[in-house]
């Protein structure tokens, strides 16, 4: 009986390795958290801290290497921690709308009926709201700290989540499986963390890393109208102050600018490469 | 005279990350206007590729065309560039499929798709080409036809959507019609109303019918002749009623002895063919079904076998029954 | 009392479409170690019956006994005890077995919901690999790495897990290879043999279930209109859709299958929302009288312990002698 061994991890990561482009995203990504953890020992003063003229270009002052901003702060230090800043709000927004999003998406799956409605409405309710404005709303109410920017954040991008997770658990309700495992007397919850979330859970991953992305952006357009925490170096900060000097000194918008589009298209690149290695497993035909 | 449908050595390669796999390897098969020639194996015997061949449908990537040549009345179809090929399916060969619930586009009603198969192979004004879907209708026996042009597919039942898939393929009244398990996905009652027609068609339009399948009862059924398929070679060939009533090949008679029939003594056991039918990259070396055959010896498992004539019109792939028939001609000749 | 007693059960959808009474007052019995196989084409009901028996769906009217206990409308905890003496085999090999677990986890997993130890769950599933005939080491492999014979082999060892009184398999070969079926269906014969337990084959392959089982169900649009023993049944169908069913069933036989009286029943299924009034199958039904169209036959005893849903009966020849004479029933003879 010819029936090759095979281990779901090692499968998965040759598969994901096979996308190039998908391992030059991660090697961008690895980039990044490398420079974030990094920052307190290439830069060890406060970022925000005035260091020298303002307004001096990048790659003229070996001080300065990515110059200074309008202030006079050190930008590559501003970057640096601003890595930090971002890394935490990419985390842990996209966390909280995971597990949000997942929550409220299979148990309306699961239990269908009027709790599927109410909670769909809820969905919808949460996805027709403005995005930005309700972000800003929530950070003016509660104010302006890194913590409140998070929350807020997390709370407008748990929508997608919640759909995806939903048709997913409709999908896998009724397969046989499912169906073999309520014949054999399981309880529900144990069919729902055992059997359906393992297989539900592929898809939400590959969203997750896009929802990322979309915390980063979100984080960087609330820092950019200046709602952002003062206290923290942000890239969206940085773009915001530099603003007004995208005239003379545009170099003070552009490079957080590339930082962050850099940083969002990794995830992209790293969100496709496990679409491709996940789904062909699981449509296993 | 020459056959109406010819194929000769047909060799199609599979390109895949694993390798190169062959999933067709040497089919030769000739078919008459008025025959039925039932193209019978499991999954991944080759047998759909053979007919997507033919239609010059095969997916590319992965699948090419790497030798042999097909025929229609003469002129070569394997090489024809796209667009004269366009020309030719539909209008001289035609395909239905196996699944009929996702073979018509679900967007649009049963007239438009009939009408617009027609004016595609004979320009003709629209009313027109609705008048003949009408006539299309009638003519696969579905009752209140015209009501029906305004249907979309998933408003009709399995069964009279593959009689719309049917009504499609003969608009043009082709020479050759090709038909993937047409009623595997159908009810058994719907199954016989649908071979009724094929076979009715076949009589009044003198087309040629090449029926794929899995099921040796439809092929009973329906078939004047069976070519069996394994692994992407084709193992056997005979008359039906001769293949039926002495298979040649071991697989064909694994088959055979498989399907439970009505005649069949109950209660007994059913003859069993051991292990699966192996993936195309694992293909044992020698004859495809030696590690699976109960008569093979060391010449099946080193050599593959060749296609050599066991009687009129019938041909077997096969070294134990060319041992056989060695034994009977020297017995005679002694 | 028999092993497992069904009673007037029914079961009822609400959908967008209105309602749809899917099983309408069905009663069967299958007694310890039989094989009852319940047939019929897509949309009679059967594999509704079947999940509704071991309530996976819930049941809208009626009674079901297993091992003398009525389980009809027991609650999860109290139920739970009883499911070890009825178990299922699904249809689809692909979708049967979670993806994400290894074979050896699926097949223990009944007795661990059970509250077995994991030394008793290891040594059962061990056992009931080898009899299922798949070899000890693969336990930790996952289900995409075996064939559809061989997944199938798993799905029938997780239901033997707990050791069930009665089987109800839900197509259970349909989708298979034909080479595989065999195995497969030898399989749950040897394994019937060994343990005695019990099978509802449904099926809407009449050739498996012929072989297979002692006795036979027919269902049409959520009733039963035939019962009795297999071989009776086959031999002479009683009722006129038994006949059309088992006269379009594929005949591995060329010369039997083009020479033995067909019948091609003509139109198509009702649809199960809006159930033509009087006998269901009036609409398709060769005898078709006036008394067929208002009044719905009740399902009644004839002899041989046989039973039939139809004002008239087959098996009385004379009774089809004279419809046929009279010009109301459409045959075809070949």
């Amino acid at each position: 009986m010819a029936i090759t061994a095979s281990y779901p991890f090692i499968d998965f990561a040759r598969h994901f390795v096979r996308n190039r482009a998908a391992v030059l995203g991660l090697v961008l990504l690895f980039l990044l958290v490398a420079l974030a953890l990094a920052a307190p020992s290439l830069f060890p003063r406060n970022p925000l801290r005035i260091v020298g003229r303002p307004e001096v270009w990048p790659f003229v002052n070996p001080r300065f290497p990515l110059g200074t901003d309008s202030l006079g702060r050190d930008i590559a230090s501003m970057v640096a921690y601003g890595a930090r800043t971002t890394l935490m709000i990419g985390l842990f927004a996209s966390l909280t709308a995971t597990i949000i999003g997942v929550t409220v998406g299979a148990t309306a799956a699961y239990r269908g009926g009027w709790v599927d409605e109410v909670l769909m409405r809820f969905t919808e309710l949460f996805q027709t709201i403005p995005n930005i404005i309700f972000v800003l709303t929530i950070v003016s109410i509660l104010g302006q700290k890194i913590e409140n920017i998070t929350i807020a954040v997390g709370l407008v991008t748990w929508t997608p989540i919640a759909r995806l997770t939903r048709a997913e658990f409709l999908s896998l309700r009724d397969r046989d499986f499912v169906q073999a495992c309520r014949a054999m007397g399981m309880g529900d919850l144990r069919i729902v963390w055992g059997e359906i979330l393992p297989n539900a859970l592929p898809p939400v991953i590959v969203l997750w890393s896009l929802v990322v992305a979309s915390a980063i952006l979100f984080e960087s357009a609330v820092s950019f109208l200046g709602l952002g925490d003062p206290n923290v170096a942000s890239w969206g900060g940085l773009i915001g102050d530099g603003r007004t000097l995208i005239r003379t000194a545009w170099y003070i918008c552009a490079v957080p600018g590339i930082v962050i589009m850099l940083t969002v298209l990794a995830l992209n690149l790293v969100g496709d490469g496990l679409n491709d290695a996940l789904n062909p497993k699981l449509r296993d035909r | 005279m020459p056959a109406l449908l010819e194929i000769e050595d047909l060799e199609v390669s599979l390109f895949t990350r694993v390798g190169v796999l062959k999933a067709i390897d040497g089919m030769s098969l000739s078919i008459d206007a008025g025959e039925t020639v039932a193209i019978v194996g499991e999954s991944g015997c080759g047998k759909s590729l053979t007919a997507l061949a033919i239609m010059g449908l095969l997916p590319e990537p992965p699948a090419r065309i790497i030798g042999g040549n097909i025929r229609l009345a003469g002129r070569d179809i394997a090489t024809l560039p796209e667009a004269q090929m366009q020309r030719v399916r539909g209008r001289e060969i035609a395909m239905i499929f196996q699944d009929p619930m996702t073979a018509l586009n679900p967007v649009l009603t049963v007239g438009y798709q009939l009408a617009e198969g027609v004016r595609r192979h004979n320009p003709m004004p629209r009313q027109d080409a609705m008048d003949k879907a009408v006539e299309l209708l009638r003519r696969v026996r579905i009752p209140d036809a015209e009501r029906r042009l305004d249907d979309y597919p998933h408003q009709l039942s399995g069964g009279m959507n593959q009689r719309v898939a049917i009504a499609m393929a003969i608009a043009c009244e082709p020479k050759v019609l090709i038909a993937d398990e047409p009623t595997t996905a159908l009810d058994v009652t719907i199954q016989a109303q649908i071979i009724d027609l094929m076979k009715d068609l076949q009589a009044s339009l003198g087309m040629a019918l090449i029926i794929i399948t899995h099921d040796l009862g439809v092929v009973a059924e329906i078939a004047d002749r069976v070519v069996v398929m394994y692994a992407g070679r084709k193992v056997e060939e005979a008359p039906v009623e001769e293949l039926f009533a002495r298979p040649l090949h071991p697989y064909t008679r694994g088959l055979l002895g498989a399907t439970a029939s009505a005649l069949l003594q109950r209660g007994g056991r059913l003859a069993e063919i051991a292990g699966s039918v192996p993936p195309l990259s694992e293909l044992p070396p020698g004859c495809a079904f030696s590690n699976r055959c109960n008569d093979a010896f060391d010449r099946c498992r080193a050599q593959k076998p060749r296609l050599i004539a066991a009687a009129r019109g019938r041909s077997v792939a096969c070294f134990a029954v060319e041992n056989e028939e060695d034994r009977r001609v020297a017995a005679v000749g002694a | 009392m028999s092993l497992l007693s069904v009673r007037d059960l029914s079961v009822a959808f609400e959908t967008g479409h209105g309602r749809l009474q899917a099983v309408n007052e069905v009663s069967l019995e299958v007694e310890a170690g039989e094989t009852v196989g319940l047939v019929g084409e897509s949309g009679c009901g059967k594999s509704t019956l079947g999940k509704a028996i071991i309530r996976l769906v819930p049941i809208s009217g009626g009674r079901v006994f297993v091992d003398g206990k009525d389980i009809t409308d027991l609650k999860p905890r109290a139920l739970k005890p009883l499911r070890a003496a009825i178990q299922m085999i699904f249809q689809d090999p692909y979708g049967s077995l979670n993806p994400r677990h290894t074979i050896g986890k699926i097949i223990g997993q009944p007795l661990v919901v059970a509250g077995a130890s994991k030394s008793e769950v290891r040594d059962r599933v061990d056992a009931l690999m080898e009899k299922v005939g798949l070899p000890r080491e693969v336990r930790s492999r996952f289900p995409h790495e075996f064939s559809g014979g061989q997944r199938q082999r798993i799905g029938i060892a997780r239901a033997l897990t707990l050791n069930p009184k009665i089987v109800i398999c839900d197509e259970p070969v349909s989708a298979l290879d034909v080479s595989v079926r065999a195995q497969v269906i030898n399989l749950m014969r040897d394994l019937q043999q060994e343990l005695g337990v019990a099978y509802l084959f449904i099926s809407h392959d009449l050739s498996v279930v012929e072989h297979i089982s002692d006795r036979l169900i027919v269902m049409y649009l959520g009733r039963v209109v035939e019962a009795g023993r297999s071989v009776d049944i086959w031999a002479r169908p009683a009722h006129p859709y038994t006949q059309a069913l088992l006269a379009a069933a594929p005949l591995a036989d060329p010369k039997a299958a083009r020479s033995r009286k067909r019948i091609v029943l003509y139109g198509e299924p009702p649809s199960p929302f809006d159930p033509p009034l009087g006998c269901a199958f009036n609409t398709r039904c060769p005898f078709a009288q006036d008394r067929c169209r208002s009044e719905r036959p009740a399902l009644r005893s004839i002899q041989d312990g046989r039973q039939l849903a139809c004002h008239f009966d087959l098996v009385d020849s004379t009774v089809e002698a004279s419809l046929v004479e009279s010009g109301r029933a459409q045959y075809i003879t070949a």
